[in-house]
C-alpha cells in the first residue's frame, strides 16, 4: 500500500474531537488523505466531517464510539473496508484529569488508567491487528503520548504513569516490527499545547505551541516514523533533562 | 460542557488599555448556549475575534469575554457558486487557503487578513473597493446569531430582517455569530495589476479620484504626513485591478518577520516617522508603471509582520479613521492635515480613500459616500487626546463620522450626531452583551 517512508493514504483517528486531532486531519485532508474519524460525540464529528471534506479529504468515514470501553470485535476493520482501505492509525483520546481527586476517589484515578491507559493499549493492539490484515509492516500504529510519561512528577503521576504507560507498549510494537514485519508502533510525545484539555493552565511562553504546530510535527513524524518522536522536538532535550535530574534535586522541585 | 472563563491579559490592537479579563475559548457551537445562560447572574459577556479592533469596542465592560476564534470550521462551501457557510471564528486568511485557488475571494476585504468572520460582520468592514462592492455585510446572505433571551437564530434579509441588518455593523452587541453565510466573487487570477501615482497635494488626490473610480476596482492612497506647508497632502495612489494573468495561487502562510518583543516607546518618534514617510514618498512618489503583485503584496502589506503593533511600546497607539461627505470632504481633510502637522505628532501611516454609495443597510455600519482619512497615532498622553479631539471637531462640524473599530476615545456626543440610528440598536441589543466601547458612548 506504502513504502516505510511515505505519507500515509488513509488514516484512523480516534478521539478525532481533540484540538490536536482535528489539526492533524485538516493536514491530512488538504494532502488528499481518506480518514476515518471515531469519537464518542455525533455531533462533533458532523462538524468536523464537513469542514474537512470542504478541506479536500477525498473520503471520510465517521464512528460515533465510546472509545474508553476499548474495541469492539470487527468494528475497526469494518470502518477501515468504508474508508477505502487505512495504514495508519492515530490514538489521539485522552484525559487530564485532576491528580487530587485522583489520589483521593479510587473511581477518577481508574477512570484516568482506562482512559488513557487500558483502552487505548487495548486500541493499540486492535488497530495492529487490523493493519497488519492490510498493509503488514506498512501499517503504522501512532499514540499521543506526553512528556508527563516520562519522570513521575507530584502534580500529574496517575495520568503520566498511563500516558508512560501507553508509551511502552508502542515502544515494544516498533521493535516487534523490525524483528517480524509487523505493523509498527511510534509515540509523539508532547509538551504544552494551547487546547481545551490545558484551559485552566497559565499560557503564554516558548513553551507552549498550538495544536497546529504539534500536528504539522505529528504528520511529519508519520511519514518518517521512529519509536520514539519528542513533539515540538526541544522537548527531548527538556525530557532527557528532567529524567536525568538527580534525585536529590529533582526531590527539590515543587512540579 | 461549556469551556471556562479563565483570566487572561487581554489588551486590543492599539494596546492602550490592557487588563486581566476572563476569558473563555470554546471549541463547539453547541458550548455557546452554556456560555452566555446565566450571563445575567455573572455579569455581561462580548463576543470577540482576533482582536484587530484598535480601542475598546472590542472589550468587555467590566464583564467577560467569549473568544470565538476557536469556531473555525467551514460548514459549506460551493465552488460552482461561490457560496461558502463558515464557524464566525473563521479567519479571512483561512478563508483565502481554501478557497483564492478555486478561483474566488472574499468580496471585500480590510487591509488584514487576521480578522475573523464575526469581527467583519460585526463592523461591516470596507476595503479599497468600496466604490464597487460596498462593505462586508452586502454579501453576506445568512448568518446564525445565538441570544441569550432567544437562543439560537437564523437570520437573513427576509428571516427576521431587523435583527440582520441590526448584526452587520451591529458591534457585537445583538448576540455571538455563530456562523456566517457568504457570497464570494470571482477572480481571474492571484494577482493585482497595480499602478502608484505620485500626487503633490490634496487637491492632486480628488483629481485623480474619478478616473480611479472609473477604471480601477481597488483604490487607495497614503498620504505623507511629515509634508508641511506647499507640500502638504502629497502622497500616493495605489489603484488595481484583478490581473488576468499569474493563475490561482494562495498566500504563503509563514510570517516574513515578528515582533517578538515590545519595541521601546522611543522607537516611532517624530524624527522617524517624518524619515519613514519622506523616504516612502521619494520611493513611490514618482512611479507610474503598472506591477504585477500577489495580492497579498496588494491588500495585505502590515500583515507580513507580525505583531507590528507592537512598535509602539507599551502605551500603544490611537486610530483616527473618519469619513467625510463629499461635498466638504475636500477642505475637512485638508484642515485634518494642517492640524496634525502644526501638532508636530506625525501620523506613521495615513490612508485616503473614498466611499461609494452601496448601503448594507447596518444601523450603525461606518461607510458612507465620501472621503475616508485613517491616521495613527503613538499615545502620549494628553497631548494625543488633545489633538484628537480636535480632528473630531473638524469631522463633526463637516457632518462626518468616526469609525467604532478604530477608536477607543471619542465623546458620546460625537458618537451620537455621527450615528443618528444608535437607537434602534440599543434597543435590538441582547441585554446580557455590553462593550466597554457602548457603555462609554452611550451612557454617558
Ligand atoms: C492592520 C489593520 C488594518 C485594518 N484595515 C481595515 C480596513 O481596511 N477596513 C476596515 O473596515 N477595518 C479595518 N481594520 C479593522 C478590522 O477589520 C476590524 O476591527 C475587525 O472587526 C476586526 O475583527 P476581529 O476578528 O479582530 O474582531 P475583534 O476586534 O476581536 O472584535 C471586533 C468586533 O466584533 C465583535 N465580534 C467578534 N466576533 C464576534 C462574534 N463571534 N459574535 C459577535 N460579535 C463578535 C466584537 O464584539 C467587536 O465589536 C483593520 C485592522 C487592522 C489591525
Ligand atoms: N494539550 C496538551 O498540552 C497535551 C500534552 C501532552 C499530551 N497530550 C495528549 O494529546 C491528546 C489530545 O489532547 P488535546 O490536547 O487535543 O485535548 P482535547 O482537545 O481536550 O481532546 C481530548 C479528547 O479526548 C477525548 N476524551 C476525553 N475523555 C474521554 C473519554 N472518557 N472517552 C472517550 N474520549 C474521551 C475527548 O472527547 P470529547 O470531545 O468527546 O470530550 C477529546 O476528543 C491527548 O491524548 C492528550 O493526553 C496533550
Amino acid at each position: 500500500m506504502k513504502s516505510s517512508n511515505a505519507a500515509p493514504m488513509g488514516v484512523i483517528i480516534l478521539g478525532a474531537s481533540s484540538a490536536i486531532a482535528e489539526a492533524v486531519a485538516r493536514r491530512l485532508a488538504t494532502k488528499g488523505v481518506r480518514l476515518g474519524l471515531v469519537a464518542r460525540d455525533a455531533v462533533k464529528l458532523a462538524a468536523i466531517g464537513d469542514d474537512l471534506r470542504i478541506r479536500g479529504a477525498p473520503q471520510i468515514a465517521v464512528r460515533a464510539w465510546d472509545l474508553a470501553a476499548g474495541p469492539a470485535p470487527g468494528a475497526l476493520a469494518e470502518l477501515a473496508q468504508e474508508m477505502g482501505g487505512a495504514d495508519t492509525v492515530l490514538i489521539a483520546y485522552g484525559l487530564l484529569g485532576d491528580q487530587a481527586l485522583a489520589e483521593a476517589d479510587g473511581a477518577a484515578a481508574l477512570e484516568l488508567l482506562q482512559v488513557n491507559f487500558t483502552s487505548a493499549v487495548s486500541w493499540a493492539l486492535e488497530s495492529s491487528r487490523v493493519l497488519a490484515t492490510i498493509c503488514g509492516a506498512h501499517g503504522l500504529v501512532v499514540g499521543l503520548g506526553s512528556v508527563a510519561g516520562d519522570r513521575g512528577r507530584k502534580s500529574n503521576f496517575v495520568y503520566g504513569a498511563a500516558k508512560g504507560g501507553l508509551a511502552l507498549a508502542l515502544q515494544g510494537m516498533a521493535h516487534r516490527s523490525a524483528l517480524t514485519g509487523a505493523p509498527r508502533g511510534m509515540v509523539v510525545k508532547l509538551g504544552f499545547v494551547d487546547t481545551p484539555m490545558t484551559a485552566g493552565f497559565k499560557k503564554g511562553g516558548p513553551l507552549w505551541s498550538t495544536p497546529d504546530q504539534a500536528a504539522a510535527a505529528i504528520v511529519q513524524a508519520m511519514a518518517r516514523p521512529k519509536a520514539i518522536v519528542y513533539a515540538p522536538w526541544f522537548w527531548r532535550w527538556i525530557a532527557l533533562i528532567i529524567r536525568l535530574l538527580p534525585e536529590a534535586v529533582f526531590n527539590r522541585a515543587d512540579l | 460542557m461549556s469551556a471556562p472563563f479563565v483570566s487572561q491579559s487581554y489588551r486590543s490592537w492599539g494596546g492602550v488599555t490592557r487588563t486581566a479579563r476572563p476569558v473563555a475559548h470554546p471549541k463547539w457551537r453547541q458550548e455557546l448556549a452554556g456560555l452566555l445562560g446565566g450571563a445575567r447572574d455573572r455579569g455581561d459577556v462580548l463576543g470577540v475575534g482576533l482582536g484587530r479592533s484598535y480601542g475598546d469596542s472590542g472589550l468587555d465592560a467590566g464583564g467577560r469575554l467569549i473568544c470565538g476564534r476557536g469556531l473555525d470550521r467551514f460548514m459549506a462551501f460551493d465552488p460552482q457558486t461561490g457560496v461558502l457557510r463558515a464557524e464566525a471564528g473563521a479567519s479571512l486568511d483561512d478563508i483565502l487557503q481554501l478557497v483564492a485557488p478555486r478561483g474566488w475571494f472574499l468580496p471585500t476585504t480590510p487591509g488584514t487578513r487576521f480578522v475573523t468572520l464575526g469581527g467583519a460582520v460585526a463592523n461591516d468592514v470596507h476595503g479599497k473597493n468600496h466604490h464597487r462592492a460596498g462593505s462586508f455585510g452586502l454579501h453576506v446572505r445568512r448568518l446564525g446569531l445565538i441570544r441569550s433571551d432567544r437562543g439560537a437564530l437564523e437570520l437573513s434579509r427576509e428571516q427576521e430582517p431587523q435583527l440582520f441588518f441590526a448584526t452587520l455593523g451591529g458591534l457585537g452587541l445583538t448576540g455571538f455569530i455563530a456562523w456566517v453565510e457568504l457570497q464570494l466573487a470571482p477572480t481571474p487570477s492571484s494577482f493585482l495589476d497595480q499602478e502608484a501615482i505620485g500626487f503633490s497635494g490634496l487637491d492632486g488626490y480628488f483629481d485623480l479620484l474619478a478616473d480611479s473610480h472609473d477604471r480601477f476596482e481597488h483604490v487607495a492612497a497614503w498620504i505623507d504626513c511629515s509634508a508641511t506647508g506647499g507640500g502638504l497632502g502629497r502622497g500616493v495612489m495605489f489603484r488595481a485591478n484583478w490581473s488576468a494573468e499569474g493563475g490561482l495561487v494562495t498566500h504563503e502562510r509563514r510570517l516574513k518577520l515578528t515582533l517578538p518583543l515590545e519595541a521601546p516607546g522611543w522607537v516611532l518618534n517624530r524624527w522617524s516617522v517624518g524619515a519613514f514617510n519622506s523616504l516612502y514618498y521619494s520611493v513611490h512618489g514618482s512611479r507610474h508603471g503598472l506591477r504585477r503583485i500577489p495580492y497579498a503584496a496588494g491588500f495585505y502589506p502590515l500583515d507580513a509582520i507580525g505583531g507590528w503593533n507592537r512598535l509602539y511600546g507599551r502605551a500603544g497607539f490611537f486610530q483616527h479613521q473618519s469619513v467625510i461627505p463629499e461635498g466638504v470632504a475636500r477642505e475637512a481633510v485638508r484642515k485634518m492635515l494642517e492640524r496634525i502637522s502644526a501638532s508636530g505628532q506625525g501620523s506613521f501611516l495615513a490612508v485616503l480613500k473614498s466611499f461609494g454609495g452601496k448601503d448594507s443597510g447596518g444601523l450603525v455600519s461606518f461607510p458612507r459616500p465620501g472621503a475616508s482619512l485613517a491616521l495613527d497615532f503613538p499615545n502620549r498622553g494628553a497631548e494625543t487626546l488633545d489633538l484628537l479631539d480636535r480632528l473630531d471637531a473638524i469631522v463633526a462640524d463637516a457632518g462626518g463620522r468616526i469609525y467604532p473599530a478604530k477608536d477607543g476615545r471619542m465623546s458620546a456626543a460625537m458618537f451620537q450626531q455621527g450615528y443618528p440610528r444608535w437607537r434602534a440598536l440599543e434597543a435590538l441589543r441582547d441585554p446580557s452583551f455590553q462593550s466597554a466601547f457602548w457603555r462609554r458612548v452611550t451612557q454617558s
